[in-house]
C-alpha cells in the first residue's frame, strides 16, 4: 500500500512539473494575467488613487472588500482559537497537564529584548504609515507590532506582559480594527459613495477625490494593523500558556 | 517555466535546491521542535526567492508572518504536545 501511494505521489508530482511548461514565462507581458485588468491598474492606479505602491492600491482600494473580509478571517481565526483553548475557572477546572519549565533569568535575553522592542515598534508604525508608498502595510506592520509584544512575553514572563497589555485590551483592539475598516466603508456610504469608495471622503476632509483614496487606504491599513496585532498576540497568549494565561514558554 | 528568464538565475539555482531540501527535511524530521525550526528556514528561503522575483510585498509578509510569528506559534504548540511524531 505504501509503495502504491509513493508511486501515485511521484506520478502526480511529475505530471504537475510537466504541466508547468504550459504556464506563461516569468514577467511575460503577453500572459493572461498581465494583459487584461492589470494593464488598467498599472497605467491608471497612480492617477486614480495617488498611491505609488500598486500592490497597496489594488489590495486596499480596488479590492477593498477582499481585504476587509481577510481581516475578518484573521479576527474569526483568533476568536476560534480563543474559544477552543482559553480556560477560565468557570469553564475548565482541570489544569494544563504539561508545561515547559523556565530555568532562571536570562539577563542577556532580557537586555537584548529591551533594546530591540522599541525600534521594532517604531519600525512597525513606519511600515503601517508608509504602506502606500513602500512595501508593507497593515498586515506586515501589525504582525511586527504583535511580534514585539510576543518578544516581551518570551524574554520576561507572561504575567508582567499581561500587566502592560491586558487580555481585555487585546480583544478590544482586535474588534476595533475590523470596526475601523468597516466604519470607513459605512461612512463613505453615508457620504454618498459606494461601500469603501474613498472618493466620497474628499468633501468631508477638504481634499481632492484622488487624495481621499490615499487617506482612505491609510485609515483602512490602520484598522487592519490593529486587528492583526491584537490577534497575533492573542494567539501567542493562548497557545503558549495552554489557555490559562498563567505562564508562557 | 523559464528559469533563465528571471533576474538572477544563479541565485535561483542556489535557493531552489535549498528550499526543496528544507521542505523534505521539515516533513521527515521526527522531532517537532527541529521540524519547526527547519520550517522557519524554509519560510525565510521562500522570502529570498520572492524578493528575487521582485514581489517585495509578498516577501515582506512571508518574512514577518512565515519566518517570524508562525514559527513562534508552532514552537509554542510543539512544546505543549508530545515532541516526537509517530510517522
Amino acid at each position: 500500500m505504501k509503495r502504491l501511494t509513493l508511486f501515485l505521489v511521484v506520478l502526480l508530482g511529475a505530471y504537475l512539473v510537466w504541466t508547468t511548461q504550459d504556464l506563461p514565462d516569468w514577467g511575460d507581458p503577453a500572459s493572461p494575467a498581465n494583459s487584461y485588468l492589470s494593464t488598467h491598474y498599472i497605467k491608471k492606479a497612480y492617477e486614480e488613487t495617488s498611491v505609488p505602491n500598486l500592490v497597496t492600491a489594488v489590495l486596499a482600494d480596488y479590492r477593498g472588500y477582499d481585504t476587509m473580509f481577510e481581516t475578518v478571517v484573521v479576527f474569526c481565526a483568533g476568536l476560534a482559537v480563543l474559544t477552543i483553548l482559553r480556560r477560565t475557572k468557570r469553564k475548565h477546572k482541570k489544569n494544563v497537564k504539561f508545561r515547559p519549565q523556565r530555568e532562571g533569568v536570562d539577563i542577556i535575553l532580557q537586555n537584548a529584548a529591551r533594546l530591540m522592542i522599541a525600534p521594532m515598534q517604531l519600525f512597525a508604525l513606519y511600515v503601517i504609515a508608509h504602506g502606500h508608498h513602500s512595501p508593507g502595510g497593515g498586515f506586515q506592520g501589525g504582525v511586527i507590532l504583535g511580534a514585539s509584544f510576543i518578544l516581551l512575553a518570551l524574554a520576561y514572563d507572561l504575567k508582567s506582559t499581561l500587566r502592560r497589555f491586558k487580555e481585555n485590551t487585546v480583544l478590544f483592539y482586535s474588534g476595533l480594527g475590523v470596526l475601523i475598516y468597516a466604519g470607513i466603508g459605512v461612512i463613505s456610504l453615508v457620504l454618498g459613495g459606494n461601500f469603501l469608495a474613498y472618493a466620497a471622503w474628499g468633501g468631508l476632509l477638504g481634499i481632492s477625490e484622488v487624495e481621499a483614496h490615499s487617506y482612505g487606504m491609510l485609515g483602512v491599513e490602520i484598522g487592519v494593523a490593529f486587528t492583526v496585532m491584537a490577534i497575533m498576540f492573542s494567539l501567542y497568549l493562548d497557545l503558549a500558556s495552554g489557555g490559562d494565561l498563567d505562564e508562557g514558554l | 517555466m523559464n528559469l533563465y528568464g528571471s533576474l538572477l538565475w544563479q541565485f535561483d539555482l542556489l535557493i531552489i535546491p535549498m528550499v526543496i531540501i528544507c521542505a523534505i527535511a521539515a516533513l521527515t524530521i521526527r522531532d517537532l521542535l527541529s521540524a519547526t525550526v527547519v520550517f522557519g528556514a524554509y519560510s525565510f528561503l521562500m522570502c529570498l526567492l520572492w524578493t528575487e522575483m521582485l514581489a517585495v510585498d509578498v516577501a515582506f509578509t512571508e518574512a514577518a508572518v512565515g519566518a517570524g510569528v508562525s514559527t513562534i506559534l508552532m514552537v509554542a504548540t510543539a512544546l505543549h504536545i508530545k515532541r516526537k511524531s509517530k510517522d
